[in-house]
C-alpha cells in the first residue's frame, strides 16, 4: 500500500500522454460537431476503406515487411557475432554500433540524401573508381534502405541480449549428443533466441510501418505511406476526423498483428516449429 | 482514497510549477512571440530589436501556412506576430483569429508602395502589413536545358522525365497543372480538378520536395524545378547557371503579411515590432538577405538595380495579367486532398 503512491507520477504520465490522447483519437474518429451539436458518424471510418487509401495502407505494410526481413537477415548474424565468446573488445564494438543512434534520426536520414544523390559522395567514389554509378534516391529502394539503416540496431540489440544469455551448457550438450553446428543452430540456438527475434521484429516493424520522414526525404514524396497520409490530414487539410480514423485503424491492425505474433510464439515454445 | 487524491493534486501542482519555471527562463524582460516561415528573416534583425526595445523575442518557425493556422487556432501558443500568406489571412479573418492593427502605431507603413495596399484579402488595410511578395515559377539549369523555357509545358516534356523537382505542396502543385490547362488556380470545379490530377499523374518528376530544392538545384541534381521567386534569387546567387522564369500561362502571385493573432497578449509590443520590420534599414536587411521581393518603395531603390529591374523578380502589374492570388478554398479542400493523395500514391 505504501509503495502505491510512488506509481502516481507514472499513472499521471500515462493518463496525460496515452489515455487522454487515445480517447481524443477515438472521439475525433466517431463524432463531429456541426451547427446542430455533436453527432455520431461512421463516415470517416468508411472513408479509410476506399481503394485509394487501402492502397496506401497496403504499401506501408509491404515496405515495412520487406525492411523487417532485411533487418532480420542482416541483424541476426550481426547479433551472433557480437554474442560469440571468442569476440575480443565486444563492448567497444557494441558502443560503435550504438554511437550513430546518439545522433538525431532526422539528421542521419538527411545525410543519406546527400550520399545517394546523382552527384553525391557514393557516386563520386564510384566514378573515381570508374565503376557504374547508382541512382536510387527517390525510389522505393532508397526508402527501404533508409528504414533498414535506421532500424537495424533495434533488431540486433534484443537478439544479442537473448543470445548472450543462453546457457553455454545447453549448446555443449547438443554438441555432445552429436548435433552438427547447423543442427545445433536450428534445434537449439534459434528457438531459444525467438523471444529476442520477436521483440526485434516488433521494434523494427512498428516504426517502419508508421514512418513518414523516411518516405518523404528519401522517397521524394512519391511513396505516400500511411504516416504521410495521417500527417497530411492533420497538418495540411485539417481533417482531424479522417486523420484520427486512419490512426485508429492503423493501431487496430498493429494490435491484431502483434496479437497473432505473440500467439504463435506461445505455440512455438520448445521449438517444434522446426 | 481522499489522501490519494490530495497527493495527486500536490504532484500535479508541482509539475505545473516546474513547467512554469522552465517556461519563464528567469529574466523579467517583456516577451514578444514571433512566428515566421523558416529561413525568412535576417536573424540579426531580431537581436537588434531586442537591444533597441530591451525585450526578449521568442522566435519560432513554421513550414506551411496550414501548420501555422492549426497552432494559432488551437490557441495554446501565445504568438504576438505571425506572417501568413494571402488566402490564409482570409481564412483567419473568417474565423475571427486576428486583431485589428492600428496603423497610427506603424508610422513606417508609409514606406509601403501603394500597389501593396488594399489587397483583396484585406481591402481596408485593417489587419495586415505586407512583409514580402513574390511568384511561383520555373527555375532551370542553362547547361541542361537548351531550349527557351517560357511555359509550364516543359515540365511534361519527356526529355526531362525524372529531372524535374516539384513542390511537395498540394495547392501549389495542383495550381501548376490547372494553369497549364488554362484554368484558374482557384478552381472549385471537380471536372477541372480531375483533369489536373490526370496531368500530374502523367508527369514524371524526380521528386516532390520542400526546402531541399535549393540544395538540389545548386548542386546540379535536377534540370528544372518549380520554386518561389525569392528562393530563385538565392539559388542563382550560388549557381550562376540557373535562370528563373514566370511561365506565360500565368502563375501564382502571393503576399506574405504580418498579422497580430488573437493569441497575442502584448499587442502594443507586436505593433512596435511590425513597425520596426517596416523601417527602411531593417526591411533592406531582410530583403537583401532572403532574396524575396520587398513591398517597400525606398528599399527597392537601395537594392541592386539589375535585381529590381528584372521582371522575373520584380514583375510589374502588367506582367502578371494572367497570374492569380490564392483564394481560401476551405470548403473544397477535401477534393484537393483526395487528388493529391492519388497523385502521390501512384
Amino acid at each position: 500500500m505504501k509503495r502505491k503512491f510512488l506509481t502516481t507520477p507514472y499513472m499521471l504520465w500515462m493518463l496525460i500522454f496515452t489515455i487522454i490522447p487515445l480517447i481524443l483519437v477515438f472521439y475525433f474518429s466517431f463524432f463531429e460537431s456541426g451547427p446542430d451539436g455533436i453527432k455520431f458518424t461512421t463516415e470517416y471510418i468508411e472513408r479509410v476503406f476506399e481503394p485509394i487509401y487501402l492502397k496506401v495502407i497496403f504499401r506501408s505494410f509491404a515496405l515495412a515487411v520487406i525492411s523487417t526481413i532485411f533487418c532480420l537477415v542482416l541483424g541476426y548474424p550481426m547479433a551472433m557475432i557480437l554474442a560469440s565468446r571468442e569476440l575480443k573488445r565486444r563492448d567497444f564494438l557494441i558502443v560503435l554500433f550504438v554511437v550513430p543512434m546518439w545522433m538525431n534520426f532526422l539528421a542521419r536520414t538527411y545525410a543519406w540524401m546527400t550520399l545517394l544523390e546523382n552527384n553525391g559522395i557514393i557516386n563520386q567514389i564510384l566514378m573515381a573508381l570508374s565503376l557504374p554509378t547508382i541512382s536510387i534516391l527517390y525510389t522505393d529502394k532508397a526508402v527501404i534502405l533508409g528504414m533498414v539503416y535506421n532500424f537495424l540496431p533495434f533488431m540486433v540489440l534484443p537478439i544479442y541480449s537473448v543470445l548472450s544469455k543462453i546457457d553455454r551448457s545447453i549448446i555443449e550438450a547438443a554438441e555432445d549428443l552429436g548435433a552438427n553446428p547447423l543442427r545445433t543452430f536450428f534445434k537449439v540456438i534459434f528457438p531459444l533466441s525467438l523471444p529476442g527475434v520477436l521483440s526485434g521484429i516488433i521494434m523494427v516493424f512498428m516504426p517502419a510501418v508508421t514512418t513518414f520522414v523516411i518516405s518523404r526525404l528519401l522517397g521524394g514524396g512519391q511513396y505516400m505511406l500511411i504516416g504521410n497520409l495521417i500527417e497530411q490530414q492533420f497538418l495540411t487539410t485539417g481533417d482531424w476526423g479522417f486523420g484520427s480514423s486512419l490512426s485508429l485503424i492503423l493501431m487496430l491492425i498493429l494490435l491484431l498483428t502483434m496479437g497473432i505474433m505473440s500467439k504463435t510464439d506461445k505455440d512455438r515454445e520448445g521449438g517444434r516449429f522446426f | 482514497m481522499k489522501k490519494r487524491v490530495v497527493r495527486s493534486l500536490v504532484i500535479g501542482a508541482l509539475l505545473v510549477g516546474l513547467l512554469g519555471i522552465v517556461g519563464c527562463g528567469g529574466s523579467g524582460k517583456e516577451k514578444l512571440y514571433v512566428y515566421n516561415w523558416g529561413d525568412y528573416i535576417d536573424e540579426s534583425v531580431i537581436k537588434e530589436f531586442e537591444k533597441e526595445y530591451d525585450v526578449d523575442v521568442i522566435y519560432e518557425l513554421f513550414a506551411t501556412n496550414e501548420e501555422m493556422y492549426l497552432k494559432i487556432k488551437a490557441g495554446t501558443a501565445k504568438y504576438d506576430v505571425a506572417i501568413p500568406s494571402d488566402y490564409m489571412i482570409t481564412k483567419m479573418l473568417n474565423e475571427d483569429l486576428l486583431h485589428k492593427i492600428d496603423l497610427n502605431n506603424i508610422p513606417n507603413y508609409a514606406g509601403i508602395d501603394d500597389r501593396f495596399k488594399n489587397l483583396s484579402f484585406d481591402p481596408n488595410n485593417e489587419f495586415s502589413v505586407p512583409y514580402m511578395w513574390g511568384t511561383v515559377g520555373i527555375i532551370y539549369n542553362k547547361t541542361m536545358v537548351q531550349e527557351p523555357v517560357d511555359s509550364w509545358d516543359i515540365l511534361w516534356d519527356d526529355k526531362y522525365a525524372k529531372q524535374i523537382l516539384m513542390l511537395d505542396s498540394q495547392r501549389d502543385s495542383i495550381a501548376v497543372a490547372l494553369k497549364k490547362l488554362g484554368y484558374s488556380l482557384n478552381s472549385r470545379s471537380e471536372k477541372e480538378l480531375e483533369e489536373a490530377k490526370e496531368l500530374l499523374i502523367k508527369q514524371k518528376p524526380l521528386a516532390y520536395v520542400g526546402d531541399e530544392v535549393k540544395d538540389k538545384m545548386i548542386g546540379n541534381e535536377a534540370a528544372l524545378a518549380v520554386v518561389w521567386s525569392g528562393d530563385a534569387v538565392y539559388m542563382k546567387r550560388e549557381n550562376p547557371d540557373l535562370e528563373y522564369v514566370i511561365p506565360k500561362e500565368g502563375s501564382n502571385i502571393w503576399y506574405d503579411s504580418m498579422v497580430i493573432p488573437k493569441t497575442s497578449q502584448n499587442k502594443e509590443l507586436a505593433e512596435k515590432f511590425i513597425d520596426f520590420m517596416c523601417r527602411e534599414d531593417i526591411a533592406y536587411k531582410n530583403a537583401d538577405y532572403i532574396g524575396y521581393s520587398t513591398p517597400h518603395r525606398e528599399v527597392m531603390e537601395m537594392l541592386p538595380q539589375e535585381l529590381v529591374s528584372d521582371p522575373a523578380y520584380y514583375p510589374a502589374e502588367g506582367d502578371l495579367a494572367n497570374s492569380e492570388v490564392f483564394i481560401d478554398l476551405t470548403d473544397v479542400l477535401s477534393i484537393y486532398d483526395r487528388i493529391w493523395t492519388e497523385v502521390k500514391s501512384q
